[in-house]
């Protein structure tokens, strides 16, 4: 589908600058498209080539010949239990997101809240939602691990045992947890331009229509977000599906979800089979692949509406 | 008092508490590694640990290349792009936006399988080569940012214009490059700049499976064997983020004002 995109727009140039004599257009053409010769022999090195290499590979036999075997492989209980999960955490960790983030968008943009907050909570969420990886998983079991802040504080003063209530940092739930550490602020710096198109006017004439404030965000504002939302949704649910490094640092390898998975099959193939790591690789990319469509789609829609 | 205000302060207080608690608790972890008292011991450790000093100053190193290289290709391709090739434009921002579509993972498993010692390009046969393909894959997940950061900044002039001018003067292209597009888009190279540092200095999965002694590795390997440490590495890692972000918003703003004096 790439290689397809990059050779497609070749021939375009010649139609566009049509008047011109011939000999110079000639000698223009390729000297024009030097230009940018460097960076598609980047791409395609560095990013294209490697991808297309993983998806071929997931379509071949070791010996190179063409088979739908290692797909089928991905139909056995230990590959097919890490991307139920994979996806259950991303949906939720998403969908948690969307909310929580559009609930402190709302309360900063329309909230009457004092203006220099807005300005601090987008400096703050550009910083946390890049503060992934490793550290996020060490400050979160500083804080709810077994010796953390906030399990000391509930134990010591409010007599709480955190871990007799079930509660484990190292679990589905923690890791849903520690996620939202930089979905929820990911969703603050898109969701807030959407925000800010929400025209004052339909506000004012949906008040002088007597509606009120509930009504207003049921029928008017959450209708003309709801491309965004969707789309957001989608963008965070590809973003938690492909992290990697906070998982394994929080739970070690103990809670397998699907990039886990693949790590341990890249580092020491884990599953037995080269070439279902290569299938599993593709179920990622088609997965993100379809969730970033998503996204691309919604977001034309919803530009439609906040400009 | 309103009760849509109320509920804002609602829901910032506890946004607050969700966002500074782990802050605050890894701060305080950070400061526990002696018995009984606060000290900043666990910072001493690390800082005096041979193997922080190492692979921290290997990841900034990668990073400083990682951005030269970045910017050498983002630069002048987003330039002739908007000069020349604006038909190209969608082909080349959809293709660097694909680091955000294709999981990081993946792509270096294609790294492994496509330039491993017994293919036409072995870079991961030698150090070096591994150091240079690591170089490379990281260019490849900042691509996205440093490609926006730059476009955005080329937004903001009128590149055929100021390049025609040049060029009626007899500037040389390398001249048009370096005296007149560069300097108006330095601001928005820094912030690409800045927030490839930020993404590269802790990054894990890369250096980790192409076995790379990089600061992400590192931190992995305290946070399995260290109880305070691994809170005191956190604690630096954030430090330098919001240090990246602060430089961003600064070269942002500064950038501004310019344009309005003007």
């Amino acid at each position: 589908m790439t290689d397809a995109t990059l050779a497609a727009p070749a021939p375009e140039p010649v139609e566009v600058q049509a008047p011109r004599p011939r000999p110079s257009r000639a000698a223009a053409l390729p000297l024009k498209w030097l230009g940018v010769a460097p960076f598609m022999l980047f791409a395609l090195l560095f990013l294209i080539m490697p991808t297309i290499h993983i998806v071929l590979g997931a379509f071949q036999t070791p010996e190179g010949a063409f088979t739908l075997r290692n797909l089928q492989g991905l139909a056995v209980p230990q590959v097919v239990r890490p991307f139920m999960l994979s996806i259950k955490i991303s949906v939720l960790t998403a969908g948690l997101g969307c909310l929580f983030g559009l609930i402190l968008a709302a309360a900063v943009t329309k909230g009457g809240l004092p203006g220099w907050i807005r300005d601090a909570m987008l400096t703050f969420s550009g910083v946390a939602s890049n503060f992934a990886g490793v550290p996020l998983a060490f400050a979160f079991i500083a804080t709810l691990g077994r010796l953390g802040l906030v399990t000391v504080i509930l134990k010591e003063v409010f007599g709480i045992n955190l871990a007799a209530t079930g509660f484990n940092l190292i679990s589905f739930l923690g890791l849903t947890l520690t996620y939202l550490y930089f979905q929820i602020p990911l969703m603050i710096l898109i969701i807030t331009p959407a925000l800010d198109g929400l025209k004052r006017e339909w506000r004012e004439a949906a008040e002088i229509l007597g509606a009120s404030g509930s009504q207003y965000w049921r029928m008017v504002a959450l209708p003309v977000l709801w491309p965004s939302l969707l789309g957001t949704f989608a963008l965070l649910f590809a973003n938690s599906f492909g992290a990697v490094a906070t998982a394994m640092a929080l739970t070690g390898s103990s809670l397998s979800i699907v990039p886990i998975i693949l790590f341990a099959q890249i580092r020491g193939d884990v599953l037995q089979d080269p070439h279902l790591g290569y299938a599993i690789a593709f179920g990622m990319i088609v997965i993100t692949g379809i969730a970033n469509l998503v996204y691309i789609v919604l977001r034309t829609r919803a530009e439609k509406w906040i400009k | 008092m309103g009760s849509p205000r109320f509920w804002s302060w609602a829901a910032l207080v506890a946004g607050l508490l969700y966002f500074f608690l782990p802050l605050v608790g890894m701060f305080e972890f950070s400061l526990r590694a002696r018995r009984g008292e606060y000290s900043f011991q666990a910072y001493t450790n690390v800082l005096s640990d041979p193997q922080f000093r190492e692979t921290f100053m290997y990841s900034v190193v990668v990073a400083l290349f990682t951005i030269v290289l970045g910017v050498l290709i983002v630069a002048p391709t987003a330039f002739w792009v908007r000069l020349k090739l604006p038909k190209l434009r969608p082909v080349i921002e959809f293709i660097t936006l694909l680091p955000l579509v294709i999981p990081p993972i993946v792509i270096v498993f294609g790294y492994i399988r496509l330039y491993n010692t017994s293919s036409w390009l072995p870079l991961t046969g030698t150090a070096m080569g591994t150091n240079i393909l690591l170089t490379f894959g990281y260019s490849v997940l900042a691509l996205p940012y440093m490609y926006r950061a730059v476009d955005t900044g080329l937004r903001t002039i009128d590149v055929a214009t100021l390049t025609e001018a040049a060029q009626s003067m007899g500037a040389s292209w390398f001249t048009i490059i370096t005296k007149l597009i560069l300097p108006n888009i330095l601001s928005a190279i820094l912030s690409g700049a800045f927030l490839t540092f930020a993404i590269v200095i802790g990054e894990y999965v890369f250096a980790a499976l192409l076995n790379r002694p990089g600061f992400g590795p590192y931190m992995v390997w305290m946070g399995g064997n260290k109880a305070y440490e691994p809170a005191a590495l956190a604690v630096i890692a954030f430090g330098i983020t919001w240090a990246c972000m602060g430089v961003i918003q600064l070269a942002t703003r500064l950038s501004k004002h310019n344009r309005v004096q003007r």
